[in-house]
């Protein structure tokens, strides 16, 4: 029997509350049809005996206490899915909006997913050659990693988050087997448009899921589009033995789409207004990254996040950091400078590349060159600090040393052209001859062995 | 026990229950028809609350709550070794076999084998009497790990019948005792605790012993003692968890507890592969058969994240009265704080600082205090070593977890962002960290080690405090204006972080160091620059020193001399003394 309730006893914000309801299960799709004929979807948030709080996705406007009729679903959100899906374009809660049809689902799945046991989890090995010096030597991306990008308004993130995409090759992927899963939240028409053609011209663009929730689409609906995407990638991924790449952007927009739904719900809120389970629910999402045991598929996720006034220690970015692998952080000096792309190599970093590089994977050298290479621009830095203060003129012959090989490491390693594919040994090499310009015996996170093989005397 | 208590309210973890009257605090109880776990943690004449350690999706009004009408509890016995539990000892490798990749709701898996036969020796007989603690049979339960049966600490009698030594499975009844009122009580190879109650014990014993780690700057500069307390906080990106891992695999506890609460999943398969990999150089076995792993990762249940911390401690707690010296590692604490503060959110209550909940600082407290060197009931000694990462919001420690910490531990190993930047690792800050265990440890290192240890330390501990107060000159003026003697400072400064505290877990020799290696790398180090103070106290210049190598070579002696080496360091000083003879001449 379906039962229709009338009216709303309360709306706040995003939030309905109805009374004298019966059978409801907690996070439940309920239907909304308004007078005009109108439908919209929420989800039950909260249950009080026979009063229940509902979630409308696409917002209350136009809601008022009489003209609404509510029907329950029965069951949770819930994606549709099926190896069609691949080349489609969907909006932020996972219906199509290409005009191609509806979705024939093969298998529906609870967008929430379910947490991977650690015990079956795979720990990622494989690198990915993304032919971006920076990343591959200094914060090598893995195969199942989920690795964010740092960004702040204005800068080059999507252009790199596209050069990452045309030009990583993965290990065990062919054409057949690889697709990347793209959701935009919150970001602008042009954004998405970027990504479209670029996708489109690397030819991509048939293994592309796009989902779009744009700044103009209703915020809460935005809270369901990275779950929707992972679900899709998951299912790719698990089921279907696919190497799946996950572009999130603008995860800042989704963490205040999540602010404002629960200050709706009226929740004690943590840091800057944030809910105090943001770190919980930005986890849920970063977590669904990774390869299990018995199947060949892998998800990577190369989040996008803008650092509002480019904080890094913002909530958004903090937790972020505590949660995935490493971070890839642009920087906006280099951007002034010209480089691209602005790659700040000393806070970013990657947590898995320790096992994935070195004899096997890269080159026996990899580990301690990234090392020293770190380790000689940190002085860079100190010396270039230390000129600020005192002037260039003044400074010890060997800080002046390591003024220049910052300026060469910035120039020639850190700056590559947007459509520059460097192998990983082209980008070693390069180090080792960053690294020549410096007297050998500042080279002291290296052993000797390894020395005398990899450096060559002479200049760049 | 049938009763009609049915769901009123959901909110997340959170679940109400109205009208009820026969729960009582902390009780463990089960809720809806998946029978999901779930702790009573508030009553009211009108509601009972209840938390929920699994996903509430799909919960109804309506749905039945049944009580267990005992507190949330684990079981103890043989098979908690080279096992891997979520937070509330959910046996994950069984689950995998039952439900495959994704962890379902609901499972109801045993927390350790039931059916697997244990090869038990029976170390009681006839009328003998037991109190609380003793011990009546014995396992082997890995290789190197003899289990010991207990007799529960609330328990004493007589024994009035015993098994024969044999095969046995857990449940099976090997001993029955007799109490003073005549009750008889079944003995097996398990027994049940609550995980918020501390395992009582006979009584405490100093921090005299220290738990010795092979990381260079930890057992010199600021060493914990066995039954110790530590926090490691810093920031993301800083090697907490690198930290804890070394700790983990070459401390020399005799069982280690590993609690990843609230973090990486990827992390926890990492611990999963290396251990199993990874021989342990005291046993020559694998280090899975010293260790238990608590994986309550991130995006597993925030109410279970809350609980794994209490879980851990329990199990090393039970560890330790079997006489075994246990540290455990808990990943991160300030996850476990979050959670707190997540609950605590849910159930409305007044926040204190940045929303936690204002019992954090007594939570906390509760927990570390559980460490500790003892004496056990049966009379031997036992010790439990928390160690603690904290994770601080925006790397800044004046957060409260940080804060609140800092009260209740004994050691703080504060990690750096910038030398993490450098890559400088392990990244504890020499200025910021502290010890306490100093006065408590030196009567050890003395014997141990002879005096000059204690002597080289604080001669390297002051050096590096004069190197930060001439740095700050530097930074403001450069390095060449400073006297010679002064530049000496720095240079031997540079040597001790670089050649000494930094130490690279990848390196085959220079992972685990033993104390005496550490020893005298700190005498050659100060050797050297005794020998070139005299001379540049002779108006020698310093460059004349510095051009002779001994700097560097010293710097990279830590992956030169092998750690069973230790006779290559008369050549290092016969080195120095010939090189700087050189100059005199």
């Amino acid at each position: 029997m379906i039962i229709d309730y009338v009216g709303v006893k309360e709306i706040n914000g995003s939030l309905v509350v109805i009374d004298g309801v019966t059978g409801v299960s907690y996070e439940e799709i309920v239907e909304l049809r308004l007078e005009n004929g109108t439908a919209r979807q929420g989800r039950v948030v909260q249950i009080e005996g026979d009063r229940i709080v509902v979630q409308v996705f696409e917002g209350t406007r136009g809601i008022s206490l009489k003209n609404t009729k509510t029907r329950l679903t029965g069951r949770p959100m819930e994606m549709k899915l099926s190896p069609e899906i691949i080349g489609r374009v969907l909006d932020g809660k996972g219906e199509p909006i290409d005009g191609l049809g509806s979705i024939f689902p093969v298998k529906k799945a609870n967008i929430n997913g379910t947490p991977i046991n650690p015990v079956s989890r795979v720990y990622p090995r494989n690198y990915i050659n993304t032919g971006i010096s920076t990343i591959d030597t200094l914060m090598t991306l893995i195969r199942g990693q989920k690795l964010p990008i740092f960004s702040g308004s204005g800068m080059k993130h999507n252009e790199l988050a596209v050069q990452i995409v045309r030009q990583a090759k993965i290990a065990g992927a062919t054409k057949d087997n690889f697709a990347v899963v793209f959701a935009a939240m919150g970001v602008k028409n042009d954004v998405a448009q970027y990504f479209k053609k670029s996708f489109e011209e690397s030819g991509v663009l048939s293994h592309v899921v796009m989902l779009l929730n744009l700044s103009n689409d209703p915020i809460i609906e935005r809270t369901l589009t990275p779950r929707c995407a992972l679900t899709i990638a998951e299912y790719l991924a698990f089921e279907l033995d696919m190497h799946i790449l996950v572009i999130m952007t603008d995860m800042t927009s989704y963490a205040e789409a999540l602010r404002e739904f629960s200050s709706s719900k009226g929740e004690i809120p943590g840091r800057k207004g944030y809910p105090g389970y943001l770190y919980s629910d930005l986890a849920s999402l970063y977590e669904r990254a990774g390869m299990i045991k018995g199947h060949s598929g892998s998800v990577t996720q190369i989040p996008i996040l803008t650092m509002p006034n480019d904080d890094i220690t913002h909530p958004v970015p903090d937790l972020t950091g505590y949660i995935t692998e490493g971070q890839i952080v642009l920087d906006r000096n280099l951007q002034g400078k010209g480089l691209y792309p602005p790659v700040n190599v000393l806070p970013s970093l990657s947590r898995l590349m320790k096992d994935g590089i070195g004899e096997g994977y890269t080159r026996e050298d990899h580990s301690p060159l990234a090392n020293q290479l770190f380790a000689s621009y940190a002085r860079v830095i100190e010396a270039r600090s230390l000129a600020s203060v005192i002037g260039e003129e003044e400074l010890s012959p060997i800080d002046k040393k390591y003024i220049e090989f910052g300026k060469l490491f910035e120039e020639h390693f850190v700056n590559q052209g947007f459509n520059e594919n460097r192998r990983i040994e082209e980008s070693l090499d390069l180090g080792w001859k960053l690294l020549s310009t410096l007297p050998r015996n500042e080279l002291d996170r290296v052993d000797n062995a390894i020395l005398d093989k990899y450096l060559k005397e002479g200049s760049m | 026990m049938e009763s009609n208590n049915v769901i009123f309210g959901i909110n997340g973890p959170v679940v109400t229950v109205k009208n009820a009257s026969c729960f009582s605090m902390m009780e463990m109880v089960y809720v809806g028809s998946e029978k999901l776990v779930g702790e009573v943690i508030g009553i009211t004449d009108k509601a009972t609350t209840i938390q929920v350690y699994e996903e509430t999706t799909g919960l109804m009004p309506g749905d039945p709550v049944t009580g267990t009408g005992a507190p949330m509890n684990v079981l103890l016995g043989p098979g908690i070794i080279d096992n891997i539990f979520d937070g509330i000892e959910r046996p994950l490798k069984a689950i995998e076999e039952e439900s495959g990749a994704f962890i379902k709701r609901g499972s109801s898996v045993p927390s350790l084998d039931t059916e697997k036969l244990w090869n038990v020796t029976v170390t009681v007989k006839v009328g003998d009497k037991l109190v609380g603690g003793d011990i009546y049979a014995t396992i082997p339960e890995t290789d190197i790990i003899e289990h010991r049966c207990m007799v529960s600490p609330d328990l004493k009698g007589e024994v009035v019948e015993v098994k024969q030594s044999g095969k046995y499975k857990l449940f099976d009844t090997i001993v029955k005792l007799r109490d003073d009122l005549g009750n008889i009580f079944d003995l097996s190879l398990c027994q049940k605790w609550p995980i918020r109650t501390p395992r009582p014990v006979r009584q405490r014993l100093s921090s005299s012993v220290p738990l010795i780690t092979g990381q260079r700057i930890i057992d010199t500069l600021f060493p914990i003692s066995k039954g110790g307390t530590a926090a490691i906080p810093g920031g993301f990106g800083t090697g907490k968890t690198m930290t804890q891992h070394q700790l983990a695999k070459w401390c020399d506890a005799d069982i280690i507890v590993y609690v990843g609460c609230g973090e990486r999943g990827n992390e926890m398969s990492q611990v999963l592969d290396e251990f199993s990999e990874l021989i342990d150089p005291k046993s020559n076995r694998p280090m899975t058969d010293r260790t238990v792993l608590i994986a309550n990762t991130s995006n597993m249940p925030v109410a279970a994240r809350e609980a794994s911390i209490y879980t851990g401690i329990t199990l090393a707690e039970y560890y330790r009265d079997m006489g075994y010296h246990v540290a455990i590692m808990a990943d991160s604490t300030s996850r476990w704080a979050e959670a707190l503060r997540e609950i605590s959110g849910r159930l409305e209550e007044m926040p204190a600082e940045e929303g936690f909940p204002a019992y954090l600082p007594s939570r906390l407290s509760e927990f570390y205090e559980r460490a500790g060197r003892v004496e056990i009931l049966s009379g031997g000694e036992g010790s439990v070593t928390i160690i603690g990462a904290v994770s601080p919001q925006g790397a800044d420690f004046s957060e409260p977890v940080t804060q609140n910490t800092k009260r209740f531990i004994r050691c703080f190993w504060a990690l750096d962002k910038s030398l993490a930047y450098s890559r400088h690792y392990p990244a504890i800050n020499w200025m910021d960290s502290y010890s306490e265990y100093f006065t408590d440890l030196d009567p050890w290192f003395y014997k141990n080690l002879g005096s000059d240890f204690i002597r080289y330390r604080q001669k390297i501990s002051s050096l590096l405090q004069e190197e930060s107060r001439l740095m700050e000159i530097v930074k403001l003026i450069g390095a060449d204006v400073l006297p010679d003697d002064q530049k000496l400072v720095i240079e031997t400064a540079k040597v001790i972080r670089v050649g000494f505290l930094q130490q690279n877990a990848f390196h085959a020799e220079d992972t685990y160091v033993p104390l005496e290696k550490q020893k005298l790398m700190m005498k050659t180090i100060l050797y050297l620059y005794n020998k070139a103070s005299h001379i540049i106290s002779l108006a020698v210049p310093i460059s004349k020193i510095t051009e002779l190598g001994l700097f560097d070579k010293l710097t990279k002696m830590k992956y030169d001399i092998p750690n069973n080496r230790l006779d290559m360091f008369d050549e290092y000083i016969k080195e120095i003394d010939e090189k700087l003879s050189s100059i005199n001449a």
